[in-house]
């Protein structure tokens, strides 16, 4: 599981850095939507998978006994998927919009405010 | 002890801002004044705190009431203070000078609102003890200042935006990253805690990769060396008031975090000092060679940001006492002074329609006293003695030449050099030279021509901040007091740590 987990992860982050050179604006936003899926799976992961029981503590212990699954990371994940969401639905409506007014989709010919020096 | 009042500067914003949305699109008159208000109460609360930890103490806001390395906290220490002061005032200044330069369009479309939201999020970073926390504030802040700078929709404003826009995403992304990494390692997220934890921790090959990380999280949030070249092609893009506020704070903050990452948590070894000098180095360099053959007004000044975030970065790469206090002299003389230099071009630009050099023209001739005003903003940047841009210099140099950094030591001078020379070529081309026939972009309006509350709301917040960095310069002393007992916090983070995490649990670590 770990294995296929580290593969998967890996794929997302050189997939998402390959669609961020790209000069499509559409693309380079996939790119940022995978590169950060990449980053929650790859908190899921350090975490550290165990196959374990829900980290409760019981009626009448006073601590954690045996194994248990870490919550942390996953309240991690949690707030990074919640923040990306927020982000990615931001940077969506702005290309929108840059679209709408520059009427491109190419971040060549984006360069006008870096012409006259 | 738990101090849950430190929230104080987060909560006023949060408050504020949410008053404020509720009052979209009516009512613009009432928000300016309201905003006003709600910084002075901010500035207020911060100079309270900043007072209280002048000795040396650091407070602490538990969350839930749980004990430092299972909850997350707000460990607030005299730097953090000191970062939220500054903050305070730059904002109350921006907020004031908004009044009178943001259009009743922007304001009518949540811009006070959003404001807020930045200063709630630049305070919540600089308060926070905890690592994840950080990067939730970090979010806060780049959100807000997504809708700043897009905020009116202008062809130049997106075309900056998508860069600005993209840049800090990948790096938000690359400090989550690490985070994740980090926590896999040390499995803590208090700062506190990881500086114990990390220190013991025997991969270093992989502690070091983790350090670069953040380096290129902050370092893209802070527009260091190789990283920097959003920031030209954005910041200038947003009207004055907007540039001002992210010219003066958004890039101290990925400063600051970098300091306490690296003061606290990954202690730098040869290797990462050798790249940290590499970076400040090129970092005052290149800064300086692009301010160099600007020939825009405020494209200027978006050089000296990088230029002099460069000074910053050197005093942690030479991690002394004597660099650190020349560092931290220097973040407090720089938010104040980049954050009126921006205001300053604005108000420029409304007396002469453009921020060409070329057709700037003969501002001495025709208001001679407000170039006095702007003569002291612009050489304070410089750091002609004894104005603030001076003195932190003196302990930068002092570091350099202690530790034998030379070529560290030619950057320095070679940035204060060249920022010497750019601020000669602009006062002469501004100020000096005779009437341009050239046209302006925009229509100029001669200051006879301003209503009061025009004069009052646009030149009130730039005497305000110029009194201020006048004080850091003839005041100095005050200040270095407060910068040198900052500078020992973070030479020897001891006292810190033990605060947050108490004696008994640092203890219980000990083999």
């Amino acid at each position: 599981m770990e294995l296929l987990l580290a593969i998967a992860t890996g794929v997302l982050y050189a997939g998402g850095i390959y669609m961020l050179l790209r000069r499509s604006l559409v693309k380079m936003i996939i790119g940022l939507m995978l590169i950060g899926n990449g980053a929650n799976l790859l908190i899921f992961l350090l975490g550290r998978i165990t196959r374990s029981s829900p980290p409760l503590i019981g009626a009448e212990e006073k601590i954690l006994s045996g194994i248990y699954a870490d919550p942390i990371p996953q309240a991690l994940i949690l707030t990074a998927i919640v923040i990306g969401f927020g982000l990615q639905a931001f940077a969506i409506v702005l290309i929108k919009k840059i679209y709408a007014v520059l009427e491109t989709d190419d971040m060549d010919s984006m360069t006008s405010t870096d012409l006259d020096i | 002890m738990n101090e849950p009042w430190i929230i104080l500067p987060v909560v006023v914003h949060l408050a504020s801002a949410i008053i404020m949305m509720l009052l979209l699109g009516q009512q613009t008159t009432v928000v300016r004044y309201f905003s006003v208000a709600v910084n002075v109460v901010g500035l207020l609360i911060a100079a309270y705190f900043f007072n209280q930890t002048l000795d040396g103490k650091v407070l602490l806001m538990k969350a839930g009431n749980w004990d430092a390395p299972f909850g997350i906290v707000f460990a607030a220490d005299l730097f953090s203070w000191l970062m939220v002061l500054l903050t305070s005032i730059s904002a109350l200044a921006v907020s004031i000078y908004s009044g009178a330069a943001i259009s009743y369009a922007r304001t009518r479309y949540g811009y006070f609102a959003a404001f807020h939201f930045l200063i709630m999020g630049l305070n919540g970073a600089f308060l926070t003890g905890d690592i994840f926390n950080m990067y939730v504030w970090f979010e806060i802040i780049i959100i807000s200042s997504f809708v700043l700078i897009t905020l009116g929709g202008e062809k130049a404003q997106l075309e900056g935006a998508i860069k600005y826009v993209a840049m800090n995403l990948l790096a938000s992304v690359l400090f989550l990253t690490a985070t994740g990494v980090l926590y896999g390692l040390a499995g803590t997220l208090n700062i506190a805690d990881l500086s114990i934890k990390v220190a013991a921790i025997e991969n270093r090959g992989l502690v070091n990769l983790v350090a670069l990380l953040f380096l290129a999280g902050f370092g893209i949030k802070s527009a260091v060396f190789p990283m920097y070249f959003w920031l030209p092609a954005s910041y200038h893009t947003p009207p004055a008031a907007v540039s001002a506020i992210f010219g003066g704070l958004l890039t101290k903050v990925g400063v600051y975090a970098l300091i306490r990452v690296f003061t606290l948590i990954f202690i730098p070894d040869t290797q990462l000092t050798v790249i940290l000098s590499i970076i400040a180095g090129m970092s005052i360099v290149s800064g300086a060679l692009g301010a160099l053959v600007q020939k825009q007004l405020h494209k200027v000044f978006s050089y000296f940001i990088i230029c002099h975030i460069g000074y910053m970065i050197s005093g942690l790469a030479m991690f002394n006492y004597a660099a650190f206090l020349g560092t931290v002299f220097y973040l407090t003389h720089d938010i104040i002074v980049k954050t009126n230099l921006f205001m300053m071009g604005g108000v420029i630009r409304k007396l002469k329609g453009s921020y060409m050099l070329s057709s700037l023209k003969g501002v001495y001739a025709q208001y001679p006293k407000l170039s006095i005003l702007f003569a002291v903003v612009l050489f304070s940047l410089a750091g002609i003695p004894p104005l603030s841009g001076f003195w932190p210099k003196i302990f930068l140099f002092q570091s350099a030449f202690d530790l034998q950094q030379y070529a560290l030591l030619a950057a320095i001078i070679f940035g204060s050099f060249i920022t010497l020379f750019v601020i000669a070529k602009v006062w002469a081309e501004v100020f000096w030279k005779n009437t341009s026939d050239e046209s302006p972009e925009q229509l100029p309006v001669p200051i006879e021509e301003w209503t009061l509350r025009q004069k009052l709301l646009l030149i009130g917040p730039v005497v305000f901040l110029a009194a201020v960095s006048l004080f850091i310069g003839f005041g100095a002393e005050q200040v270095i007091l407060v910068c040198s007992k900052i500078a020992a916090q973070l030479a020897d983070t001891s006292t810190y740590v033990e605060a947050v995490l108490g004696q008994d649990y640092i203890n219980s670590l000990k083999p």
